[in-house]
């Protein structure tokens, strides 16, 4: 298991606990988290899981693929520097303690 | 002999993976799929069917697994029964559907980037407008004494208005589109007789279909157009960009047109979770996504091994078939709870009617676009949508079509 801290648009956190492997989209999909859609399923194709990382851990993340940037262009709400897809965040123990935060909008 | 036999492959079924004696590919399972679906997800993740020698996923996980596994589980030798590495495609393979990285990730990348949800926000008041004047227009016929039928009428109508309005076809003659998308989606399956009256249909309107295919006949600015602006700029070749338009005339249209329909009939069906999309609008996109998960129009679609591998404990041989059913995995028990019941405010997110992975419809957001504006379109007009005649499935060997479905549209 894997601790992540969600940090909603209005400031609210909560802890996420991840299997080992999951991605961040599938695993707050799973807790039913509000803020966090996924409506494709995974593919990178909707740009509904769209979060904020916490600039601490940005160097722990791998660089994001040419499809995932491509995707970023059309978030909803502004992109920023540390803006991800969380369908591409899969977790491993070395992201223990990861923070992020999300957009007000993802549709 | 080189063509295929049912009876040949039945005696080599595999020792040790369970065996399911069904037959896809008959009318009666096209017709009423959902008992043989339970069957094979009970028998196994994987599970072996004899009457054509290939191995079956029919459980989420399984599905899902082989989905996101494009490296062993490839598309590159055919997404239907077919095996290409033994015998030729009928029409030259799809870039997109029928490729494997390095060479897919090109295509879909521009695909992507022309279908993307960037796109949809530019295209959403079009496509809107287009179904609320729809919608209205058959208001006021039924209102002078005409039958609705809503797939005659407004689900095959539709999409034939807005896809190709968007890719950039004339006006003229897009009803050719639905024979080949009918053709293309029955080619998945074995050669039948299903598969060579749809071809017949088709073969008078092929040349249309590939002259739209070309430069010329495509407004520029539109999908098509983009695609060969995407060549002039070297990201594809020009011999690719006619094959790459091709994918949006064979997978554009009767997808979505189905994909209407079931949400329809499912509304109509269930007309307290329709009570419910009335009284609030914004349940229209939740509640086509369960239309997605509950009559997914895509009902299978397959890989080959690239090697030996295993999965869920079943060994598999290099190049064997692998026959995912996305409409099974979409009602398992496993994953959904009370899967059999159509429920608006369900989170049917994580269904396999799209796909999933690197192969996941590339074409979805602008299909659940057409999918929310129709049935926000319909709540906002109609307070109940009756049936009056028995609807009638098109039965083909990939999608869960319709043929016609009377209705009465009762006013709000």
């Amino acid at each position: 298991m894997v601790n992540v801290n969600l940090i909603d648009a209005s400031g609210l956190s909560q802890t996420l606990h991840v299997l080992e492997g999951q991605s961040l989209m599938q695993a707050a999909v799973s807790a039913g988290v509000a803020g966090i859609l996924g409506e494709c399923g995974g593919s990178a194709m909707c740009a509904t899981c769209h979060v904020y990382v916490d600039e601490a851990f940005a160097d722990q993340l791998p660089t994001p693929l040419d499809t995932e940037l491509e995707m970023l262009e059309c978030t909803v709400s502004d992109r920023l520097p540390n803006s991800r897809l969380a369908c591409q965040i899969k977790l491993s123990v070395l992201h223990e303690g990861l923070v992020v935060r999300l957009p007000d909008r993802q549709q | 002999m080189d063509s295929f036999t049912p009876s040949l492959a039945m005696e080599t079924s595999p020792l040790g993976v369970p065996v399911v004696d069904i037959d896809p590919y008959c009318d009666e399972f096209l017709s009423e799929p959902y008992a043989a679906h339970r069957q094979l997800r009970e028998a196994g993740p994987v599970v072996w069917i004899p009457a054509y020698g290939i191995y079956a996923c029919a459980r989420h996980e399984s599905v899902q697994a082989v989905f996101n596994d494009p490296g062993t589980f490839i598309s590159g030798a055919g997404v239907g029964l077919a095996n290409f590495n033994k015998e030729s495609p009928f029409r030259p393979k799809s870039l997109i559907l029928e490729a494997d990285p390095p060479s897919h990730t090109k295509a879909r990348t521009v695909l992507a980037r022309i279908l993307s949800p960037k796109t949809v926000m530019q295209i959403r008041a079009t496509f809107t407008s287009e179904a609320e004047s729809l919608v209205d227009r058959l208001m006021t016929r039924q209102a002078a004494g005409e039958v609705i039928d809503a797939v005659k009428d407004l689900s095959e109508v539709y999409p034939l208005k807005v896809f190709p309005d968007a890719v950039g076809v004339g006006d003229a003659d897009r009803e050719n589109l639905l024979l080949y998308g009918n053709m293309i989606f029955n080619s998945f399956g074995p050669r039948n007789e299903r598969l060579q009256k749809s071809a017949e249909l088709v073969q008078p309107v092929t040349a249309w279909i590939m002259a739209h295919c070309q430069r010329e006949n495509l407004r520029s600015g539109g999908f098509g157009d983009l695609i060969y602006q995407a060549a002039d700029a070297g990201e594809i070749t020009h011999d690719e960009a006619p094959l790459l338009v091709r994918s949006f005339l064979s997978a554009g249209v009767d997808t979505t047109v189905n994909g209407i329909s079931n949400a329809i009939l499912c509304l109509a069906n269930y007309p307290a979770e329709y009570a419910k999309l009335c009284l609030d609008h914004s349940l229209a996109r939740p509640a086509f996504e369960e239309s997605l998960r509950f009559e997914s129009a895509v009902q299978t679609f397959f890989r080959t091994t690239s090697k030996d591998t295993e999965l869920f404990g079943v060994q598999i041989p290099k190049d064997s078939k692998v026959v995912t059913f996305l409409a099974a995995a979409n009602r398992d028990e496993r994953q959904w709870s009370d899967p059999d019941s159509f429920d608006v405010r369900r989170r049917a997110r994580g269904h396999m009617a799209f796909g999933s992975g690197i192969h996941g419809c590339v074409g979805q957001v602008v299909a659940r676009l057409e999918g929310e504006v129709i049935l926000t379109a319909l709540a906002k007009r109609v307070s109940r949508i009756e049936l009056i005649g028995a609807p009638k499935r098109r039965l083909n060997n990939t999608l869960r079509a319709m043929a016609s479905m009377p209705v009465r549209l009762i006013p709000a």
